[in-house]
This record gives C-alpha cells, structure tokens and sequence, in this order.
C-alpha cells in the first residue's frame, strides 16, 4: 500500500503551480473578474503548453492518458490560484463525456482539439445532477433539443457543448448551433463563467456509446471530486494567507499571532483541513481504481470540502481584521470561489442525501 | 497512490485471520475474564507477533521489523473478528518504549517482559491538583535520605492505579533548580509503604481514574530512569507515546458501524431511525469526517514507513480524532431520542448504556493528554511556526 502521491504527481503539480505564479497572479485574475472576456487566453495557453487540458484524455489522441487523482492534483492547484480557466467542462467532463459515451467518430472530432486546448467545451447537466430549478430542463425530439439548462459551465465561447435531457441522455450541441443562444448568470466567483443555455430545437447528436447512464454517474462524480480539489486549493491558500498575515500584523505591541484567540482559528482552521487533504486523494483514486466506493467518496468529499472550505473562508477572513473584507486586499476572490463550489453540482445537504441512497441508506 | 496490498501484505492478513479463526476457543471473554485467561492470551498474541511485534526478544517482544502497514493489518482483522487484542495499557504503550529508549540495560531486562505480557501491571504518576496543562510545575517531592528518595505529595488522573503494580512518577528532586531541570523519573512498586490510593469517581458515575497520596515514601535512588534533573526530558518521551494513542480512527469507523446499524434497526413510533432526513444528514456528515480521519491515518502510515516528517497530518490527530469520538457518540444518543437518556440497568436501555457513558468519558479524553486547547498551540506552533504566547515572569 502507498498512499502518497507520485514524484511525477508533485513534479507536476509543482509545474502547474509555478506555472500560475508566473500566468495568474491576482492582478490577471482580478483583470479578467473585472472584464467579460470569455477565456484568459494567455492563462489557458499558458497552462496548454504542460498539458493540462489533455491530462485525462488518450495519448492516441494527444492527451497524457492520466487518472482522475492527476486531474484532481491540477484542480487543487488551479483553486489555489483562484484561476479564470474553463478546466472543469473543458478538461474533465467533456472528455469523460466522450470517452465514456462517445462514437470513434465523436472521440477523433473533438478529442485532439480539446487536448491541444484549441477549443474549449462547456457542459450544461445540472439539471440531471442537482434537480431543475425555475422550471429549467432540456428536452430531445428528433436530434433536436428544447429547453434551459442553467448553471451551465464555461459555455460561452465554447465550441463544444455537452447537455444533458431530462431523461438523463448526455448530448453533443455545437456551439455555434442554430437556436441555441448562451445567457451568462452571475454569481458571486468571477473567476469562473456560468451560464444558462435556451435551446430552441437546437441540433444536437446523441453519445450512446457504452453505458451511457453509467457515464453521468461518472461525470457527477468527477465533477465533485473535482470541485472538492478546488476548494482544498482554495481553502489551503486562505489558511497560508491567515497564518502569514498574523505572523506580521502586530497590535498591542506585539504580533497578532501570538494571542492564541488568534493561534488557535489558525489551528482550527489547519485541523479541518488538513485530513481533507486525504479523502480528496481517496475519492479521486477512488474514481479510477476503487469503482463501489467511487459515488460515496466523491460525495463525501463534496459536501465535507463545501463545510470546511465555508469554515476557513469566515475564519481567515476574520484573522485578516476589517481588511479582509475590502476588495484591496482580494482575499475574497477565494472566499467567493468556494461559496460557488459549494452550490454547484448540489449544496451540501443535497450531496449527503445521494451519499445515504448509493449506499442503500435511503430510496432514491 | 496504490491502496491494494502486496502479495507480502497479502499472504500476512490471511495469516492473522486463520490464526484468530484457530485460536477462538481461547480468547478471553470481553466480560469479566481473569487476569490468568488475559496474561495467557498476551502470551500468545506476542509468541505469534500480533502484540508487542516489533520489541526486541530478549526484552520480552516478538522481534519483528517495524512494518506500520503490518501492525494495521493487524488491528484491521481483530476489528473486524471481534477478537480480544493485544492489551495497551499505559505500561505497555508509555514506559516500556520510554525505558527501551532511556532506561538502563538493568531495568530493559527486568521490565520490560514482564509489562509486555500483562504479568506487572503499571500506572502513571504525572498529573498533580495544581499541575495539569502546565505539568512542568509539578510538586510532589522527593528529598535524598541515605540510599533512598523519601517522597511526598499527590498525584490525581491516575487510571489503573488500584490494579497498578507499579508506578513511573514524576517527582520534583531539585527545587532551585528552573522548573523544567529540577525534576525526576522515578519508578516503584504501588506496595511500597505510605502510597494511599483513592478512587476519583466521575460523571460516569465510575471511577476511572484516582488520587494517589505519598507520605513519606521510601524508594531506593536506583529505581530512577535517566539522571537526577532529566525527568523532563525522559517524560516528553512518553508523552509522545501517548498522543499517538488517541484519537484513533478505528474507534470512530466501529462506532459510525455500530450507530449506523441501530439507525436501520431502531423506530420511534413506527418509523426506522434512518428514515429521518434530519438524523440521516447528521449520520453522513459524521461519514465524512471518520473517511477523512481512516484516510488521514492511511496518509500517516506510507509517510511513516517512507521515513519522512508527518506534519500537520499528524498533529490534528488527536484534537480531531477525540472530537469525533465525542460527535459520534452524541450522534448515537440523539437518535435514542428518549431511550438515549436511560442509564445504568435501566429497563429499555441500550448497549448497555455505553452511548451516555463514552459521551461523558470521551470529554475527559478531550481534556486529557493534552487538552483541546494545548493541541491548538502545539499545531499552531509546531505546525504553522506561529510565535508562542510571551511567557509571564513566574510561568
């Protein structure tokens, strides 16, 4: 048994994140918050050129042919940076959607170009994962697809969109097909575009290769594994930024880190988590080489990752004092990514509810 | 990341399983066995390595490499037969590898066996009425009188000390010296003339713990381990010892079993327990912390055997793992409801009660070996390199 991460893991993610430090500090992630821009090209083709688009796809069709837990690793490190990339739809659930379910036609149409991060692919299920609101829901007739869907990520410009019905079949929109048009919502995290698709017969092909119910299960659980990296990232630049900023903050004549009222939110905030280091590593790993515990742990990593994240987002705001709440200082760009983490693909105690039923706990 | 075991690992736990398959008959009842059926069960656990496995033979110990993935293979089969494991108490977990690494060849030779195989049993003589978090300012004495040290004083906290054969007691032996330097590590016989021990009954209503007094104690000079002055420094020793002992994430993952079947099994007016949402989600977010602990623990393990400095992932162990220990059984109670009051030999009761009594026992654990609050300097500290608390001119 070896519960660790490789040192190609770590070179890696070393390289991701050294690769953001250069691409992304905050100044490029406030100017694309504070733009419509669609992509950060420069982000995106900075991160293309170590592969990062192509992490889970195939080498036979460009990719590096990596596990889900590489996916996850590149997913910490992008939370950790709070960086504008479409890498969950693009990356990770449109590739997953054709690997899974895709023709050969379908996988050597899109998948090279996803993986050379050419073109970007967004992904509109929220409605087959965490239930239709205002009455959003996207039906099929005859190769065509009419409906919302919202909460759909990274869409806009996408040339690639995956969908999925009512029924619970994933389809593939163009995304410049007719009677589709792409309405951005606004949620707190700038970093990141959603979005609601209105489709109005839009054209659309079918991916029923394999299982394709199988294949949403899979989408849903790599969406929440994913989005349990990201808020570990997230969360674990918040605790760095807490500890750092009491370690040089001085009031009383001395340093504000060395009042335990102030040590001990820093410890609490290390001591949730740190153990979520783990199960994000076990649900990832889960994802590809443990099947039956893949949906619990995914789920478990959601919901859990969704309360910790909340906790060390409050709390290393309030070690930060009256400054960590202005924009100046930016600490909010973290605190508002994992408040958008935490919703999609399900809040908390919608996510424990499916971890009761796929362990028989409770009837769907 | 490779969780499967190896074929080494393998072939190990299908040793342990037909071993405790092959010996069920002798396995002493989980009530009221006798020390002879515990001493001899020790015995064959260690001759076949599942207890004291990595201690050396000559000492008493099986004499296996260390193999931190063994040993939790080990603990894993006996969780899951429901065999009686190797005792752990605080001779075994705390002075034996305090005196393998500090004491002299005389006192290895001596002890050592005998604590491993249950046969002298000990107790722990650190914690004074006036010395619980702040140890270091320990009172009771011991004065230098020919041959011998002759000691006064108190000690409280003291589990075990009316079985006890034997004590390892932190005494002060010179008073002007600084408080850390002037303090020493005596071990003697619980026999010895003028030790008076006194049960300390606690919210459980049991005494799990008692007060030892010493007038004038007389114990020879040689019965010290390290030198005179470096009680301190031989203590932190055990101390560490201790704090990997609690906050188990096995104990978490059987109690989350044993709430999660009560919750399929038990009905309020009809309706099954885990049939209600509410219930439900609090049994799910306790889910999520016990596989974050279980995984933490796997995490510790390969970071262990690869020999490399465990960190943060080591330190929250004991302030989180006695939390959800404590959650887990507040969690059982509340789904009791009613029937979650009851205690003693109450009709209707269940478990035997043993919700209400972890829940209050397990505060105590919270408190002791370090409480919550001095496992948040410590990880704060050690763990985030956060500067200490200015220290006060008598402190």
């Amino acid at each position: 048994m070896d519960f660790a991460l490789s040192q190609d893991q770590r070179l890696m993610q070393a390289s991701v994140a050294g690769t953001l430090d250069r691409a992304c500090p905050l100044e490029r992630v406030r100017a694309f918050a504070d733009s419509r821009e669609p992509l950060a090209v420069d982000v995106w083709g900075a991160l293309a050129k170590l592969g990062v688009q192509g992490l889970l796809i195939p080498e036979e069709y460009g990719g590096l042919g990596l596990s889900l837990l590489d996916a996850a690793l590149a997913a910490e490190t992008l939370g950790a940076h709070v960086t504008p990339a479409p890498f969950l739809a693009s990356a990770v659930l449109a590739p997953l959607a054709l690997i899974g379910s895709g023709s050969s036609a379908q996988q050597s149409a899109w998948l090279p170009r996803l993986a050379a991060g050419e073109v970007t692919a967004g992904a509109a299920l929220a409605e087959g994962v965490s239930g239709g609101r205002d009455e959003a829901g996207v039906r099929a007739a005859k190769g065509t697809l009419t409906g919302r869907s919202l909460f759909a990520l990274d869409c806009v410009g996408a040339a690639l969109l995956v969908v999925a019905d009512t029924m619970g079949q994933l389809w593939l929109v163009a995304g410049d097909a007719p009677g589709l048009s792409v309405v951005p919502l606004v949620t707190i995290d700038l970093t990141r575009r959603v979005c609601e698709l209105r489709l109005d017969g839009a054209p659309a092909e079918p991916l029923v290769a394999g299982d394709p119910a199988a294949t949403l299960t899979r989408l849903r659980d790599a969406a929440w594994t994913l989005l349990a990296a990201d808020m570990l990232g997230a969360g674990g630049v918040m605790v760095d930024k807490a500890v750092a900023y009491a370690k040089e903050r001085r009031q009383f004549g001395r340093l504000i880190g060395s009042f335990q009222a102030v040590k001990h939110l820093c410890a609490e905030m290390a001591a949730e988590l740190e153990p979520c280091r783990a199960l994000v590593w076990y649900a990832a790993y889960a994802q590809d080489y443990v099947r039956a515990e893949a949906s619990l742990t995914a789920a478990h990593a959601k919901a859990h990752l969704s309360e910790v994240s909340r906790f060390v987002a409050r709390t290393a705001t309030e070690v930060h004092g009256g400054m960590g709440i202005t924009d100046r200082l930016g600490l909010h760009y973290w605190f508002k990514r994992v408040g958008l983490d935490r919703q999609l693909f399900g809040g908390p105690e919608r996510v424990r509810r499916l971890a009761a039923i796929v362990q028989g706990l409770a009837a769907a | 990341m490779d969780l499967a075991h190896g074929p080494e690992h393998q072939t190990f736990a299908a040793e342990v399983e037909a071993f405790l398959d092959a010996h069920r008959h002798r396995w002493p009842p989980a009530v009221g066995a006798t020390r002879e059926q515990v001493v001899a069960w020790q015995k064959t656990l260690i001759a076949n390595g599942y207890a004291a496995r990595t201690i050396a033979k000559v000492y008493g110990g099986y004499g296996a490499e260390p193999d931190s993935l063994k040993s939790r293979i080990i603990a894993e089969a006996f969780t899951r037969a429901e065999a009686p494991g190797g005792l752990a108490g605080q001779g075994i977990s705390m002075l034996v590898p305090t005196l393998l690494e500090v004491g002299t060849e005389a006192q290895k030779q001596h002890l050592v066996a005998p604590t491993l195989s249950g046969e002298m049993v000990w107790c722990q003589g650190y914690s004074e009425p006036g010395a619980g978090s702040d140890l270091a300012s320990l009172r009771t004495h011991a004065v230098e009188d020919g041959d011998d040290f002759l000691i006064n004083g108190q000690k409280i906290w003291t589990s075990t000390a009316k079985q006890a054969d034997m004590i390892f007691c932190l005494v002060r032996t010179e008073p002007q010296a600084p408080k850390h330097a002037g303090i020493s590590y005596l071990i003697f016989s619980m026999k010895t003339p003028g030790i008076e021990v006194r049960p300390l009954k606690t919210m459980t209503g049991a005494a799990e713990f008692n007060e030892v007094f010493f007038t004038d104690v007389r114990v020879p000079r040689t019965q010290i381990v390290g030198a005179r002055g470096e009680g301190w420094r031989v203590a932190n020793t055990t101390l560490k010892h201790e704090r990997g002992m609690l906050g188990d994430p096995n104990a978490a993952e059987s109690r989350l079993a044993a709430i999660m079947s009560m919750m399929k099994t038990e009905t309020v007016g009809g309706e099954r327990l885990i049939d209600n949402p509410v219930l439900l989600d609090r049994l799910m977010r306790l889910q999520a912390q016990v596989l974050a602990m279980k995984f933490n623990g796997l995490r510790l393990i390969t970071s262990q055997l690869a020999g490399e400095a465990p960190g943060l992932a080591a330190l929250v162990v004991k302030l989180q793992g006695c939390e959800l220990n404590h959650q887990l059984a507040a969690l059982a109670i509340d789904v009791l409801g009613e029937l979650g009051a009851l205690y003693d030999n109450s009709p209707h009761l269940r478990d035997h009660g043993a919700w209400q009594q972890r829940y209050m026992f397990d505060l105590g654990l919270i408190i002791g070996g370090g409480t919550a609050q001095i496992q948040k300097n410590i990880i704060s500290e050690r763990g985030l390199g956060m500067p200490r608390e200015p220290r006060t001119v008598e402190g």
